[in-house]
């Protein structure tokens, strides 16, 4: 059974402690089990029936051994209950100076906003070695924001800020976990956070480029923003299939046809109640703003890739009327519920 | 034992109509009718369960939709929880055992106990109702916003049901107090009682004092969804989190009321295959009551991620621990009970090594959880679900078999398969194991609960627990087999099988159905064992 | 706890099918004697009623908190509710618990057409209750204060009354009178389950008391057995003193008459 892991990652200022606090606790356990257990066994071989009518002592008990192990198992428990508080208001009271960054659950996914104005949708990127606050809520029903790898998670309440900190402490990419059940997709409101050194992060604020072709970097954009939970290949999902829709006309909701082209792509993602497809709600959120125009190309080209035919065949579109334009990281206004 | 004549008159024969069982007022009926009822709903829960493993054998949700997989899990909680756990040894064995064990012919109100039986079965026909029309995919914690607004299923009916089947136990809950007050036999004061009637006793108080809340929460709740009235609703200055604490008031307690009558046939069980009076009988009463009374004030531990003040939190984790020394002094009593006992292994002592080991571990991970430190990681991942599957099967159900194993002939006046049944025994304690302990690695590791998909790192430890379940489904399956033969081919059983103490083993197997033809008068201290008295007890 | 069984008799026998002695008719086979049986019922009804107890308490629960933090709304929900019914029906209740007192006393002195009479009365009383609720809640509809869709709640702030502040840290919506009137809802919202609640214990109260009366009827309560009435009278109390903490937190919140 060589390679079960046994503790996730600890990349955060508090993690280790948790650790600690915990094989402490595991210790604990594991000697009043074996302890007992033992104890229940050697008893068993040692005091087993030997006659029919063979009976136990005559014992009714003993006060200095009820007291013992009363009054041991209460210390033992007062020192986990101190050592927890102690290390849970330390996971609770943020320092003075934190990085804030705003978080909203939805279903089914996680919304982030850094008060620079980058927004991200199921990614979260941050600076290693700064505390860092985040405040939490939810649009809708209750989530939860759960960072296994800091050891850290806060409920996300509609109607209501929670927040959590940490402070990381290890370059990388780790899970984000919705951990409160919150209806169909609940596990999949999977998200990354990603830790980056000081001058990776100042360049990924400048808008730090990526890298694949573009239909890669759709295909990852597809799957980063959430498109797939909705755009379900079967047509059974929120949203309409995007497998070989290219050069095709769809009906409309509100009556009339469209044809699937770049600039209807473009126009649903950045305005996405304009053409919805006729049979679907209008629950696609808007895309404007947290998009950029490689981004958005490159979804497009994403998409193009599930219509194999098209690529061959259909001529290369100008994007029609570019009357929307994103908004490649323009500050936000303001804190977005 | 003396080859024994099965009694022409029992409890059993007197009557043999449909209407005679319907209506019966007999405690001991009504037992078997809750017993027939219940494992019906335990193999149904077991069903969504086996669902649910196997989903959970590959990362990819392809096995069911993920609303039917919410559905599975809100099911299983729901059935096993209300409808399994919280009936179980009360409605089966507390209803059968606390008159004879307190010399009496009938609880206190024999027409309100079979009124529990109709209740529970009607909260179970809501149930059934609500899955047959779809499923209720809220989780067995119903939490607000969710249950209230966004889901769309099936809720009323689930609720209506838990309900209903909430009064079935308040009322036996009721009942039984009234009984161990007022009709104990004369002589029969309260610390000559078995510790199985304490037990009970502790497990009443709570069901009277707690299942209200939770009713008047599905109440809230009903008019809510129902009505539109708000109360949870957080666009109309309603605070979901309030939802929680109403919850949890009640479902803590209740996690007392599944596990303190468990607690309370392991006390008989050590007692009778150790062939010795119960280590420091007085301590292990009072420390049900502690459990009943500390159960109340602990609830939001349930709730340290949810939004309540940092103080609050280490309130509640303080008073948590207080929970956990009642339980250990039980333990630790137990096990100074065998202590130069005289120990013999039939399949009801099997259950009690089981329980040991692992009651001991659910109880004991139940520090990680009332740990603040370590509560954020742990909470609303696998190890919580490890952790009380530990003790809500670990230890309640081995508790609730174990009984079911040493009470069988006084109920049935037949013996079943000893070779069998220790079989049974074994492979529900390896495949208990083997399906929950990786639970714990998984917790600790980050996999959240309710997830129908998970990340490719979790599989192997999925894949362990899935095979565990298996084996475990296969430990339960094969019980119902050899039960079931053992009605009509069993060895008769005679009164006492075992050589047991306790006021119950004096009558005939099966018992008549006012129990006792003459009311005991000479009544010993509780687990009196002297080698005379064994002799006596084979040979009746 | 000393034995419960109140017997003197020594060594009781167990009935078999062959009894003793006599006894009185409503004696079940599973007691011993009528006292046993009498205390078993008051003592269920007790533990009952604390049961209620609980039942209520998680509203009334809910409404402590929302009061502390929504007081404002509170009390203007609360002034809009017309007093006099409530008084009227306050009044009434407690009469009707007199009544049923008096049929406890009448049962227990063997008086059974008084016995009979008291409990029509505290039946009359109950009902009229009852009928004064329907007016009560009918002017709500008629006003739209029932929560749902449809509810509306007019607030007209007096000169000179301050705005009312953000109730309680972690939320994040501020107070206006729009929020006065926004959280007024969950003040209807417990008013109607607390007191449709309450009038549903009324009304399985009434029908309890219509099978006593016919069993009074039929005589068969006397002193020796009349533990059903004193039951029913236990109950009934009980719900009188819901009505009695309802009335001052639903209807008197910030009167200054």
């Amino acid at each position: 059974m060589g390679g079960i892991p046994l503790f996730p990652e600890a990349a955060s200022s508090f993690a280790s402690e948790v650790d600690a606090l915990y094989l402490f606790i595991v210790a604990v356990s594991a000697f009043f089990t074996v302890a007992v257990s033992v104890a229940v066994v050697v008893f068993g071989i040692k005091y087993r029936r030997k006659h029919a009518e063979e009976v136990g002592a005559h014992i009714e008990g003993s006060l200095p051994l009820e007291l013992a192990w009363s009054i041991i198992p209460t210390i033992i428990s007062m020192v986990m209950f101190g050592w927890g508080a102690k290390l849970f208001y330390e996971m609770r009271v943020p320092p003075d100076e934190t990085l804030q960054i705003y978080a909203v659950g939805k279903q089914w996914m996680w919304k982030f906003q850094h008060t620079g104005g980058q927004r991200e949708i199921n990614e979260l990127h941050v600076p290693m070695g700064r505390p860092i606050k985040v405040l939490v809520t939810s649009e809708d029903v209750l989530h939860d924001l759960y960072f296994p790898a800091f050891r850290t998670k806060i409920d996300a309440i509609p109607g209501r800020y929670s927040q959590l900190w940490f402070t990381a402490t290890k370059a990388g990419r780790y899970r984000i976990f919705c951990a409160e059940y919150c209806g169909t997709k609940h596990s999949g409101m999977i998200g990354s956070v990603v830790v980056m050194e000081p001058p990776q992060y100042q360049a990924w604020l400048a808008g730090g480029g990526t890298e694949g072709t573009m239909a890669e970097r759709g295909a990852k954009l597809f799957n980063d923003l959430a498109c797939n939970t909705c755009h379900l290949d079967s047509g059974q999902g929120r949203g309409p299939s995007l497998k070989d829709i290219i050069g095709k006309p769809v009906e409309l909701a509100g009556g009339g046809t469209a044809l699937v082209d770049e600039g209807y792509l473009r126009e649903s993602i950045l305005n996405s109640q304009a053409k919805v497809v006729k049979g679907f709600a209008p629950l696609m959120p808007t895309f404007q703003g947290l998009i950029s125009e490689e981004g958005l190309a490159a979804l497009i080209e994403h998409i193009k890739s599930l219509s194999p035919q098209a690529t061959t065949s259909a001529p290369a579109l100008v994007p029609a009327a570019a009357t929307i334009s994103s908004t490649p990281d323009a500050p936000a206004q303001g804190a977005q519920r | 034992m003396e080859t024994s004549v099965y009694p022409a008159h029992n409890y059993l024969s007197n009557g043999h109509t449909l209407r005679s069982w319907l209506l019966t007022k007999d405690h001991k009926r009504i037992a078997v009718l809750y017993l027939i009822s219940i494992s019906a709903f335990f193999f149904l829960g077991g069903l969504f369960a086996v669902g649910i493993r196997l989903e959970l054998t590959t990362p990819q949700g392809d096995l069911f939709q993920p609303d039917t997989y919410n559905k599975f899990f809100t099911l299983h909680g729901v059935i096993m929880v209300f409808l399994f756990l919280i009936p179980s040894v009360p409605a089966v064995l507390g209803n059968f055992l606390i008159p004879p064990m307190i010399g009496a012919k009938d609880l206190a109100f024999p027409r309100i106990n079979l009124l529990s039986w109709y209740l529970y079965i009607i909260g179970g026909l809501f149930t059934l109702f609500a899955i047959v029309a779809g499923g209720v995919d809220t989780g067995w914690t119903f939490y607000t916003p969710y249950s209230a607004t966004s889901s769309s299923s099936n809720v009323a009916p689930v609720a209506l049901g838990v309900f209903i089947a909430g009064f079935s136990s308040i009322l036996t809950g009721l009942n039984f107090i009234v009984t161990i007050h007022r009709m104990r036999a004369p002589g029969l004061h309260w610390f000559k009682l078995p510790l199985f009637v304490w037990a009970h006793y502790a497990t009443s108080l709570i069901q009277v004092l707690g299942t209200p809340v939770i009713a008047i929460t599905i109440v809230m709740l009903f008019v809510e969804r129902a009505f539109g009235f708000g109360i949870f609703d957080p666009q109309r200055g309603g605070d979901p989190v309030l939802f929680q604490h109403l919850f949890w008031f009640y479902s803590h307690p209740a996690v007392y009321i599944m596990i303190l009558p468990a607690l309370g046939v392991i006390s008989e069980l050590v007692s009778t295959f150790s062939r010795k009076r119960i280590f420091g009988y007085s301590f292990v009463a009072f420390s049900s009551l502690a459990i009943a009374v500390f159960g109340f004030i602990v609830w939001a531990h349930h709730m340290f991620v949810a939004g309540i003040s940092v103080y609050a939190a280490m309130v509640f984790s303080f008073l948590s621990f207080s929970v956990a020394i009642p339980s250990a002094v039980k333990v630790f009593n137990w096990a100074a009970t065998m202590y130069r006992g005289s120990i013999s292994f039939e399949a009801p002592m099997l259950y009690v090594y089981g329980f040991f080991g692992l009651f001991l571990i659910g109880g004991l991970t139940g520090l990680f959880l009332a740990t603040l430190g370590t509560d954020i990681h742990l909470h609303d991942t696998y190890f919580v679900v490890a952790h009380f599957h530990y003790i809500m099967v670990g230890g309640a159900i081995m508790g609730y078999l174990g009984g079911l194993h040493f009470w069988w002939p006084k109920i049935f006046g037949r013996m079943y398969s000893e070779f069998w049944s220790r079989i049974a025994a074994i492979l529900v304690f390896v495949g208990f194991n083997l399906t929950f302990f990786p639970q714990f690695l998984l917790g600790y590791l980050g996999m959240p609960r309710r997830y129908h998909m998970y990340p490719d790192e979790f599989q192997v430890l999925n894949v362990l627990s899935s095979a565990g379940a298996s084996i475990l489904g296969l430990g339960y399956l094969i019980p119902v087999i050899y039960f079931a033969w053992s009605l009509k081919y069993g060895e008769v059983a005679g009164n006492n099988p075992w050589g047991a103490s306790g006021l119950e083993w004096r009558t005939q197997s099966p018992p008549l159905t006012e129990n006792f033809t003459e009311v005991p008068t000479d009544i010993p201290e509780a687990y009196e064992y002297t080698p005379k008295v064994v002799r006596e007890a084979k040979l009746v | 706890m000393s034995n419960g069984i109140a017997h003197a008799e020594g060594a009781s026998p167990a009935h078999g099918h062959d009894h003793a002695h006599a006894h009185h008719p409503a004696l079940q086979h599973h007691f011993d004697t009528m006292s046993q049986q009498r205390e078993a019922g008051v003592l269920g009804m007790w533990v009952f009623l604390l049961t209620e107890v609980l039942f209520f308490g998680g509203l009334f629960f809910a409404y402590a908190i929302y009061r502390s933090w929504y007081y404002d709304a509170f009390a203007a929900a609360s002034a809009s509710i017309e007093i006099l019914p409530g008084l009227i029906n306050t009044v009434v209740l407690i009469g009707s618990s007199l009544t049923m007192a008096l049929s406890v006393r009448a049962a227990q002195t063997n008086q059974r057409k008084a016995t009979v009479n008291w409990l029509i009365a505290t039946i009359i009383l109950g009902t009229v209750f009852l009928g004064i609720k329907v007016y009560e809640y009918a002017d709500k509809f008629a006003h739209n204060h029932v929560p749902g869709a449809s509810f509306q709640f007019a607030h007209v702030p007096a000169p000179g009354e301050p705005h009312v502040e953000e109730p309680a840290a972690g939320h994040v919506t501020t107070m206006g009178h729009d929020e006065v009137e926004r959280t007024t809802q969950i003040f209807f919202s417990l008013y109607f389950t607390m007191t449709g609640l309450h009038a549903i214990h009324m009304i399985v109260g009434i029908v309890i008391l219509f099978i006593i009366t016919w069993m009074a009827h039929k005589g068969r309560f006397d002193s020796e057995w009349h533990a059903p009435v004193e039951m029913t009278g236990l109950y009934w109390h009980f719900v009188d003193i819901v009505w009695i903490f309802l009335f001052p937190l639903l209807y008197l919140v910030e009167r200054h008459n």
